[in-house]
């Protein structure tokens, strides 16, 4: 189901433009704070009346300023999963999941025990919500919004209040429920690790504006993407599959579209997919094959354009079949080395980080 | 134990106290939701006119309920025909004028509680497909309860205590509108009734802090049942 975005909302001493077509899976909303991320949410949800455009989710339109169409949120059916939960505080548990049930005859209560074992809740059913810990009211809140049976799932910076350990709980659900759900899911972050380990589609939002939408790979590879994605965190996402283990030197081979590489086991299965996130600056460039190197991951590959990022730093758009890798330089070694689009060249990769609790990032 | 005329007055007040919070508790939450999440011209002025009769004198507001209720006053004129009631020098005048002059007390600790009410719950309810009446049902008006029940309790105190403008709307009659506090002026004017009127004072004054620390209570189990 695809979510079509187009308004625009001006708020005293801020303003909010965006365009994005979300075609299914989990899109991240992504950007640094006050760029409008949790407004935005808010206006999808309903709360908030944007002065023009229109929102459409499916076959639904949800909002069309200029035909006079404003579905009310209740009727929305988007759940949103708050920062801060929001559980109501005089229901326990149990009620708490149900109570999207109460309007919704479409709710089947045999799912209450299917969404209460996908999120381990069977222990919480009978406590209220302030007896429980941050990290259960996040998976209360969570399974709550499910159990409304919504078309589109919200999660507006879920985790940002957890600390390092609840949020290593919370995210391996978050991974189940796009995995097992079929539920476009738009998923307000400021943490890149999240979104990597979680988007599909990246939409990038930088002081109220769109400043890039479309694939996650396609975006987070892109150079002209300066601050508002993070300089330092620049680089490929790519989908990998676990294809062989040598247990011997405990290594994994990865396939990926266009090539192969190799990481250590620890933890992965044979057939298991996942995610890699390959920073700009673990990526360094030979002209010819190495010889004489202790790193295990060299690809060829073809410099697909280049960029100067400041006086001392360049670029590179490296593509490697269908999939694109991205590589920061210093513009030294690249007037040294002769680098230039079309060239044929190898790409050293010095780390990288899988999408998974235990994992390598 | 109470001499007749004292448990006339103790129970006439009680009727009076309980029928002026059961009729005013409606119109009480109405305004305070209003009060507390409206937006519209002439918010200030409703409040203002919510709170006069804390600030007027209680026989001014007696003689306007006087006026507006009295047999030839317009509303009175017009319950009686359409109704045959009739609540000038009655009991239920009584209950009317202990209800108007409640209602600033009521409604302010209803608008309290609904002002304490974290928005974002009544969102999260609406999101998960809540119309706007079930969201008042089963978010705002349990988590309002514990202003509710303390309004309602003020308020019935208050009732126990009021004077100035239920003797200048219904006068006092001895068991129609002779309440606690009026029988305790009635005996005062009396020669040699001190002993008498020492029970009543003892008696208004273990019945009104009965209904203060009820109320108390109340509160204060509702809102450790409610918190975070």
């Amino acid at each position: 189901m695809s979510l079509d975005v187009d308004f625009t909302l001006t708020l005293p001493g801020f303003r909010l433009e965006v365009r994005f077509i979300g075609t299914g899976g989990v899109t991240a909303l992504f950007g640094r704070s006050g760029t409008g991320k949790t407004t935005l949410a808010n206006v999808l949800a309903g709360h908030i009346r944007p002065d023009r455009g229109h929102i459409r989710l499916g076959e639904r339109v949800l909002v069309d300023i200029e035909a006079g169409i404003f579905v009310p949120p209740h009727r929305r059916r988007i759940a949103t999963v708050f920062q801060d939960g929001r559980l109501l505080p005089h229901l326990n548990v149990r009620a708490n999941l149900l109570y999207g049930a109460w309007f919704n005859r479409a709710v089947d209560r045999q799912k209450l025990a299917e969404i209460v074992g996908l999120l381990g809740l069977e222990a919480l059913l009978r406590r209220y919500p302030r007896h429980l810990s941050g990290g259960e009211k996040q998976r209360v809140a969570i399974g709550r919004a499910l159990l409304a049976a919504p078309s589109l799932l919200v999660l507006d910076e879920p985790l940002a209040s957890l600390d390092a350990a609840r949020k290593a709980e919370i995210l391996p659900y978050l991974e189940t429920l796009r995995d097992r759900l079929n539920l476009p899911m738009i998923y307000v972050s400021h943490a890149l690790d999240e979104v990597i380990r979680l988007a599909d589609t990246l939409v990038l939002l930088e002081a109220g504006k769109v400043r890039a939408a479309g694939p996650i790979g396609e975006v987070m590879s892109r150079l002209d993407l300066g601050p508002g994605a993070g300089r330092a965190d620049s680089g490929a996402v790519l989908a990998a599959a676990v294809e062989t283990i040598d247990a011997g030197y405990g290594l994994a081979t990865l396939v990926f579209p266009g090539g192969r590489m190799r990481v250590p086991a620890d933890g992965l299965a044979t057939g298991q997919t996942l995610r890699l996130h390959i920073p700009a600056r673990d990526v360094a460039i030979a002209r010819d094959r190495p010889e004489g190197l202790s790193i295990l991951n060299a690809l060829p590959v073809t410099i697909a354009e280049m960029t100067a990022v400041d006086a001392g730093a360049v670029e590179l758009r490296l593509s490697l079949g269908p999939s694109l890798l991205v590589s920061r330089v210093t513009r030294l070694s690249a007037e040294t080395l002769g680098l230039a689009p079309g060239q044929d060249v190898y790409a050293l990769i010095k780390s990288i980080a899988l999408d998974r609790a235990g994992g390598l990032i | 134990m109470l001499t007749p005329v004292e448990a006339t007055a103790l129970e006439l007040s009680l009727r009076i106290g309980v029928w002026a919070v059961a009729g005013s508790l409606p119109a009480a939450l109405a305004l305070a939701y209003l009060l507390a999440r409206g937006r519209f011209p002439g918010k200030a002025l409703l409040a203002a006119f919510v709170n006069l009769p804390l600030v007027l004198p209680p026989v001014v507001t007696g003689y306007v309920l006087l006026l507006l209720f009295g047999r030839h006053g317009p509303i009175g004129a017009w319950l009686e025909s359409w109704f045959g009631i009739v609540v000038a020098f009655r009991w239920t005048g009584a209950a009317i004028a202990a209800a108007v002059m409640g209602l600033p007390l009521t409604v302010r600790a209803i608008q309290l509680s609904l002002e304490a009410i974290e928005p974002g719950l009544e969102q999260a309810a609406a999101g998960l497909g809540a119309p706007p009446w079930a969201v008042f049902l089963t978010v705002t008006l349990p988590l309002a309860l514990p202003g509710v029940l303390a309004g309602a309790f003020l308020g019935f105190a208050k009732s126990l205590g009021e004077f100035g403008a239920t003797i200048t709307f219904v006068s006092n009659i001895p068991g129609e509108t002779q309440t606690l506090p009026i029988a305790i002026y009635s005996l005062l004017q009396v020669p040699g009734s001190d002993p008498a009127v020492l029970r009543l004072v003892l008696l208004s004054v273990a019945v009104s802090l009965g209904g203060v620390l009820a109320a108390e209570l109340v509160a204060h189990r509702l809102k450790r049942r409610l918190a975070g």
